[in-house]
């Protein structure tokens, strides 16, 4: 399996989305912004960072390149979609994801390991996690405090497609404690925390048996392996 | 040469960090009085040709499809101003404000 992680001028984690994409088993393919060829990739991965220097508004520039026309059209045609912090921000500015991200209600960039609830294992990317199921996976932002109107989060959560929320602690004023969403079909699925650096033992979130073993960000790309064996 | 400003403010339901930071900031200096600060965006555009019809509609869609989020924002305004002239006398007047403030006024003056 083959999946893209775009390069946005001012992404930061396009490479170690690249080094979870591998672990999981599939092979990276490093796709550029200003292009329109999507390389017949099978998912993609709109990676963390800050593009454009989060002028205008977080996200909103990179949404306007060249590459989120093929982009879209990819994500209306069903394929796995990934938007993690900065790539979250540009699916809700590219309306592949309903509400916004604003600036966190304290006021101040935030960095922690983040406990989480997978609230829906039925997306692509969630499918290897049981329901429920808590895990922990880094969280970096300033501006992550998801907001929507109160019909819109009603329909999300009577939809099931609120896909993670917050435990133990709201890191940055989002409303009904919401990390993370996904689309009415489930293949586009955005979040502010960060998968991508919770794959290897070494280099995660400390857990109870021993400090920075924590890979639960592993699940999310061997999902999506996974559904693409399923299907072939 | 025209200039186009368009106005956007975050909602008003929502909480706007920025201008709650600001607001302690004015309180901490002993600034009290002010119930509350919040934070937009002014943005200009400028154009060479004649502010037409068409011209109005296209600034219409791209201040609410753009230049704002309306999930987040909303454009509160949107003016034309004909030249550099207006717009010189703008910041003007703005700077001359600004040059008072410095000058403590007499009881009973009034600008």
């Amino acid at each position: 399996m083959r999946i893209g992680v775009i390069t946005f001028p001012g992404s930061l984690d396009d490479r170690d989305a690249q080094r979870a994409v591998r672990l999981a088993g599939a092979e990276p393919v490093a796709l550029w912004h200003g292009s329109h060829d999507l390389e017949g990739v099978d998912a993609l991965i709109l990676p963390g960072g800050f593009s454009y220097g989060d002028y205008l508004r977080c996200g909103a520039i990179a949404s306007l390149s060249p590459i989120m026309s093929e982009v879209t059209d990819a994500a209306n045609k069903g394929m796995p979609v990934l938007g993690i912090c900065n790539g979250f921000q540009m699916l809700t500015e590219a309306h592949l994801l309903e509400g916004g991200l604003i600036r966190n209600d304290h006021g101040t960039f935030i960095c922690r390991d983040q406990k989480l609830r997978v609230e829906s294992s039925s997306t692509d990317w969630t499918t290897g996690f049981e329901q429920g199921q808590e895990i922990t996976i880094p969280l970096k932002n300033g501006e992550g405090g998801f907001i929507a109107s109160e019909e819109t989060l009603d329909r999300l959560e009577g939809e099931g497609r609120v896909v993670f929320r917050y435990v133990d602690v709201n890191p940055n004023g989002s409303l009904r404690d919401i990390a993370g969403i996904t689309n009415a079909r489930g293949n586009v699925v955005g979040l502010m925390p960060h998968p991508e650096h919770a794959v290897e033992p070494g280099f995660g979130p400390d857990t109870a048996a021993a400090m920075r073993s924590g890979v639960d960000g592993l699940g999310f790309f061997t999902s999506v392996v996974r559904r693409a064996l399923v299907e072939a | 040469m025209p200039t186009i400003v368009v106005d956007v403010m975050p909602k008003a339901e929502l909480l706007d960090p920025q201008g709650k930071a600001v607001a302690g900031a004015l309180a901490r200096t002993g600034h009290t009085g002010f119930t509350g600060v919040r934070i937009g965006k002014r943005f200009e555009l400028t154009v060479d040709g004649p502010v037409d019809d068409e011209l109005r509609a296209g600034v219409k869609q791209i201040a609410e499809e753009i230049l704002s989020n309306s999930v987040i924002e909303d454009v509160v305004g949107i003016h034309y101003v004909e030249s550099n002239v207006e717009l010189a006398e703008e910041s003007l007047e703005s700077a001359a404000e600004h040059a008072d403030e410095g000058y403590v006024a007499p009881a009973g003056e009034t600008h």
